[in-house]
């Protein structure tokens, strides 16, 4: 009887309607499509912000060096230069860093260590750039210069890219800066990447007879290199859009120098410097040009990234398999 | 990916930046600025709370940043004056204050530097400079027991230029006789940010130099031809006072405020002057100044005239296209020419001199509305 009406009462029933998933789709499509509507808008806006400069220099803007507000001259390879070094050597600093620390949190920490580290790595995530910048100027940098820019040039003077004039706010020390400000962002997703790896798998590795290094390298950080890779290529995307510390420490000249000694500028630094008083509308469209040539920086470094992920991981997947 | 990686952070971080650079710097001044912020805020929520009630006025200006303890000063006792009006200033540069008046999306502009006959010609009605008051630029060093140094025109210009490089060069040690100046490398640090500072010191080292005028020029950003760049005045402080031999050239309020070394330079009838608000109402009296108002300060022919000083304009339509907001800007206009001048001295700006002023008065009384 009970079941007989519950069956009744089923037939009933309409069926359900679709529209709330079709809705849904649409709403949350629409959500992720606003991501590419944005970049489209702001690569949009800033061509058409640069069209002045775009339409006097061409592409050449891209390869002139000289930079001369008074008479209009302007290029943008010395900020492309100062903002690959700096960005690049900031990313060779930070990874065995982060990696390492990531390895010993996640395999090697007992409980009291890990948690704390844990935390204070989130803490040093959420410093300020402009406070780690004005900690740059007034410790890091007089720091460096007087110790381990000094021993470098003792012991490698004789190579180019240690030569030079000593000033301190130098390439260098804005690849230092960039260095611990994505050390934490590196290290965190590689903490996560190293986690993902099952128990299982160490398990099966200790159970071979493998030490805590074997262990490390085979089991955990041959599957994890693809998600690593990917962390560090977070840390470089931050990396070329940092602007405020990197300000603070790299001495703001846009020359090309072959010593890491020499002041530099980049690309992030010289719009949020120069902006506010361009006067002139060229100078403001060159600008413009500068926001442009970081995104397509970005872009492109990206992208190359992705097919570089692609090449490093492809035969560690057949590995697995 | 590709997506999620464009650095948004680039523009948090500016947000982030301008509301956290104030904070971050603890010298006295920043933090009157930071308490004068708070403090127009804090009136500006409670006065908008009452404008809904008394239908209060605002007016909207923007332009350049080393005026505002002073503007900011003026529109907060102005506010006790004329309770009706309640002025409204960002200040956010000189170049975009100049942009702004131009596309007409402010009230007023401010600059440090006059507009330029480009700029003016692409004006929808004649635009007005209004100078308010002056400032200057000191040269400042870092030298082992902080002798005071004595600098004159090509000196400054050979230093900035990169042919002086060594501190005991015999063209400074000629100026400055009694001082013991050391055997070592001079480091030269300017400002990275385009401002008024560096407009003033660029237009000073031109007149001064045919050298720097022809390779270098005037601007609120330059090519230098040496040294390292830092941004704001804090910041070529900070470079200075860490680089033992550094030479750079800050704001003089911001010098005096944090008791830096600063030169004394000669002037352009050859008397050795020290910065101060004194000896830059005197440059002020003693410049060439044009019915534009659009004029140079640096090394005028007075005694007691410190030679790289610059004034600062507040830029108006002279045809006003809101009458009311016209009325209450040419009322402000003319309290801040008569009171506002005297409270500059305490905020360590140079008043005009009384005939400039008299000038001034003429002009604001000159806009229609």
């Amino acid at each position: 009887m009970m079941n007989a009406s519950i069956a009744k009462k089923n037939v009933v029933l309409a069926p359900p309607s679709k529209a709330g998933d079709a809705a849904f789709k649409l709403l949350t499509w629409c959500m992720a499509m606003m991501v590419f509507v944005l970049v489209a808008l702001i690569g949009w806006e800033l061509w058409q912000g640069s069209e002045l400069s775009l339409q006097k220099f061409g592409w050449r803007f891209l390869i002139r060096s000289d930079w001369d507000p008074v008479s209009g001259h302007f290029g943008a390879l010395p900020f492309m230069f100062g903002t690959f070094v700096s960005s690049v050597l900031g990313l060779l600093i930070a990874l065995p860093l982060s990696v390492a620390t990531a390895i010993y949190l996640t395999e090697l920490a007992p409980g009291w260590v890990r948690q704390p580290a844990i935390t204070l790595m989130e803490m040093l995530a959420s410093i300020p750039s402009v406070i780690l910048g004005l900690w740059g100027i007034f410790v890091l940098v007089p720091w460096l210069r007087d110790h381990p820019f000094a021993l470098l040039q003792k012991v490698f003077g004789f190579l180019p890219i240690f030569g030079g004039h000593i000033y301190g706010a130098s390439v260098l020390s804005a690849a230092v800066i960039i260095a611990i400000m994505i050390v934490p962002i590196i290290t965190s997703i590689s903490r996560e990447v190293l986690r993902a790896v099952p128990d299982s798998q160490r398990e099966a590795a200790f159970a071979l007879g493998a030490t805590r290094w074997e262990v490390t390298r085979l089991a955990v950080l041959r599957g994890s290199m693809r998600g690593i890779f990917g962390a560090a290529m977070l840390g470089l995307g931050r990396a070329l859009g940092e602007t405020m510390a990197v300000t603070m420490v790299i001495g703001n000249s846009p020359d090309i120098s072959a010593s890491l000694f020499a002041p530099g500028y980049t690309l992030a630094s010289a719009i949020a410097n120069e902006f506010s008083e361009a006067t002139d509308d060229l100078y403001r469209s060159a600008l413009f040009e500068l926001g442009l040539v970081l995104l397509l920086v970005t872009i492109v470094t990206n992208i190359l990234a992705h097919l570089l992920v692609g090449a490093v991981s492809a035969p560690k997947h057949d590995a697995h398999a | 990916m590709i997506v999620t990686q464009f650095p948004f952070h680039c523009l948090v971080e500016k947000l982030v930046t301008s509301l956290t650079c104030y904070s971050a710097q603890a010298s006295k001044m920043k933090i009157r600025r930071i308490l004068m912020k708070l403090g127009s805020l804090a009136a500006g929520l409670v006065l908008a709370g009452a404008g809904r009630a008394g239908a209060q006025l605002l007016v909207n200006g923007a332009g350049a940043t080393f005026p505002y303890p002073i503007y900011s000063k003026w529109f907060d006792e102005y506010s006790k004056v004329d309770p009706s009006v309640r002025f409204n200033y960002q200040s956010i540069g000189s170049g975009a204050g100049q942009k702004q008046i131009l596309e007409g999306t402010v009230d007023f502009g401010a600059s440090d530097g006059p507009m330029s006959d480009h700029n003016l010609a692409k004006a929808p009605g004649k635009i007005l400079h209004v100078p308010t008051v002056a400032g200057a630029d000191v040269v400042t060093y870092n030298l082992p027991g902080a002798p005071a140094l004595r600098l004159d025109g090509p000196c400054i210009a050979g230093i900035f230029l990169g042919q002086i490089t060594r501190w005991n060069d015999p063209r400074l040690t000629k100026l400055n006789p009694g001082a013991a100046l050391p055997d070592a490398d001079i480091l030269v640090v300017h400002r990275a940010d385009g401002s008024g500072t560096t407009y003033i010191f660029a237009d000073y080292l031109s007149s001064v130099s045919p050298e720097w005028a022809g390779k270098v020029g005037r601007g609120t950003a330059v090519r230098w031809p040496a040294g390292l760049g830092a941004k704001g005045n804090e910041g070529v402080t900070g470079q200075i006072k860490q680089m033992p031999g550094a030479i750079g050239y800050v704001e003089l309020v911001y010098a005096m405020q944090n008791h830096l070394p600063y030169a004394s330079v000669k002037n352009a009838v050859g008397n050795f002057v020290t910065p101060s608000v004194a000896s830059v109402t005197a440059a002020l009296a003693a410049a060439a100044i044009p019915d534009d108002f659009r004029f140079s300060m640096v090394n005028p022919p007075g005694a007691d005239a410190y030679p790289i000083a610059g004034a600062t304009w507040l830029l108006v339509y002279q045809q006003q296209r809101n009458a009311e907001k016209g009325r209450k800007m040419v009322e402000f206009l003319k309290w801040a020419m008569k009171e506002g001048e005297d409270m500059a001295p305490q905020l360590d700006y140079a008043p005009l001199p009384p005939a400039l002023n008299k000038r001034v008065l003429a002009e604001i009384g000159g806009i229609r509305y």
